[in-house]
């Protein structure tokens, strides 16, 4: 016999279902009066330095649908490369319920350590068992040393990871949960 | 610092036929694995000046009058997998009311709306991680996913620790519900003791005498980890 080794195993997680929305973003769906606002509506305020960007994106099935349920967290830091204070750099996006597109307004991250700039992402709704982790690169950075995206088997799927630009200071991300064109997931 | 790799295999997988809409949300692909960055290992923190003094209460935090239902006191703590407290973690709870049925467009289930019940609240753990809420026991619901398949009663918690990378959602069930082995949402997971975690015991040391009921449920995060050789590590 040995001495038990008395870790705690992590709680399972549970879909978020298809009413993530009352808790995450009540007033985004008519809840009113219990929150004076939703969380995170903008991971940055209006004075923050650092180069204005907006993302457009969408969350697509396997089947090519887009998902209308679904919701996007972000957290980056700004363009200092340093995180916080408190919740500065964290954004939760609920997609539009017509459309399914979410908008990510925010400040370009600056690199931190040895990885490109990114934005770390986390994916939850109806049908996903586990949160999926992922994230945004940008066109046009230099992507040449990150230390996951150099590290990949298969680098031909490196795009799946970068948003395009689509303007000045516009970026687009479409996120394939499966199939063709799947974007990478990570567990890490 | 480092966090403790995710055991997989106390979770559920992605691809789950039993409950239909991950077979077309699932990525058939492997995930990627690889040391967490600053980015992973960092996270949002939020203070007591977000909350408001109702939003721990689901009973009147919607319109200030009680909700319908059994009142019962939701309790535990928040710690990580060495066991340690996870103080400062923003807990936000949802759940349909005592009938059942969610405030939510998408839900036309027969079961009435309470107008005093909105569905959700929120809270931050205590210095030893520790949390708490009042509401009512939710109902059951039935779901189109199989021809007659119910969900047991359940509250969705989501919760915060101090890394973006130990994010998690989850839902916490009660204590001797028939419909939790017959759930297919809950036999998404394979390990019947990663099951057992999800189900609140009646606490009646926490019910309160000619009020309410208590179920205690205590949520582990990933595990963080600091070892006094680290700094060397990286320097070698
Ligand atoms: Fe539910």
């Amino acid at each position: 016999m040995v001495q038990p080794l008395d870790y705690l195993p992590e709680t399972p997680s549970q879909t978020a279902g298809p009413y993530v929305h009352i808790g995450c973003t009540p007033n985004f769906v008519g809840i009113h009066g219990i929150y004076a606002e939703d969380l995170a509506l903008k991971p940055f305020p209006a004075e923050a330095p650092g180069e204005r960007i907006t993302v457009t994106g969408s969350v697509i099935d396997g089947t090519g649908t887009v998902l209308r349920d679904v919701l996007v967290e972000t957290w980056q830091p700004g363009a200092d490369g340093r995180f916080g204070p408190g919740a500065q750099g964290f954004c939760r996006m609920p997609s539009s319920l017509e459309t399914g597109e979410w908008v990510l307004e925010t400040v370009k991250p600056g690199a931190v350590g040895p990885n490109a700039p990114y934005i770390a992402l986390w994916i939850v709704a109806r049908g996903i068992n586990i949160g999926l982790q992922t994230r945004m690169y940008f066109e046009g950075d230099d992507l040449s040393s990150d230390p996951l995206l150099t590290r990949l088997e298969h680098q031909n799927r490196i795009p799946t990871l970068v948003a395009k630009k689509t303007g000045d200071g516009t970026y687009r991300f479409d996120i394939r949960l499966q199939g063709e064109g799947e974007t990478i997931f990570l567990d890490m | 610092m480092t966090l403790l790799p995710r055991k997989r295999d106390g979770h559920p997988p992605a691809h789950t036929p039993g409950y239909k809409s991950s077979v077309a949300r699932s990525p058939s692909r492997a995930l990627i694995s690889g040391p967490a960055s600053p980015t992973e290992l960092s996270g949002p923190t939020f203070g007591h000046e977000l909350l408001g003094k109702l939003d721990n209460n689901l009973v009147v935090n919607f319109t200030g009058q009680p909700a319908i239902g059994e009142r019962i006191i939701v309790h535990g703590r928040v710690l990580d997998e060495m066991g340690r407290p996870v103080p400062g973690a923003l807990v936000e709870v949802w759940q349909a009311n005592a009938g059942g049925r969610y405030r939510h467009k998408k839900d036309g289930y027969l079961a009435p709306l309470d107008p005093n019940f909105g569905g959700c609240g929120r809270t931050i753990t205590a210095d030893d991680g520790s949390y708490e809420f009042l509401t009512v026991r939710p109902g059951a619901y039935p779901w189109p996913n199989g021809p007659n398949d119910w969900r047991p009663m359940h509250i969705h918690f989501s919760l915060f620790g101090p890394s973006f990378g130990q994010r998690l959602i989850t839902q916490m069930y009660f204590e001797g519900d028939p419909l939790i082995p017959r759930c297919p949402i809950i036999r998404t997971i394979a390990d019947p003791s990663a099951i057992e975690r999800l189900v609140a015991p009646l606490d009646m040391n926490r019910a309160m005498p000619m009020d309410c009921l208590a179920y205690k449920f205590d949520i582990v995060l990933r595990g963080r980890r600091q070892t006094m050789f680290e700094n060397q590590m990286e320097g070698m």
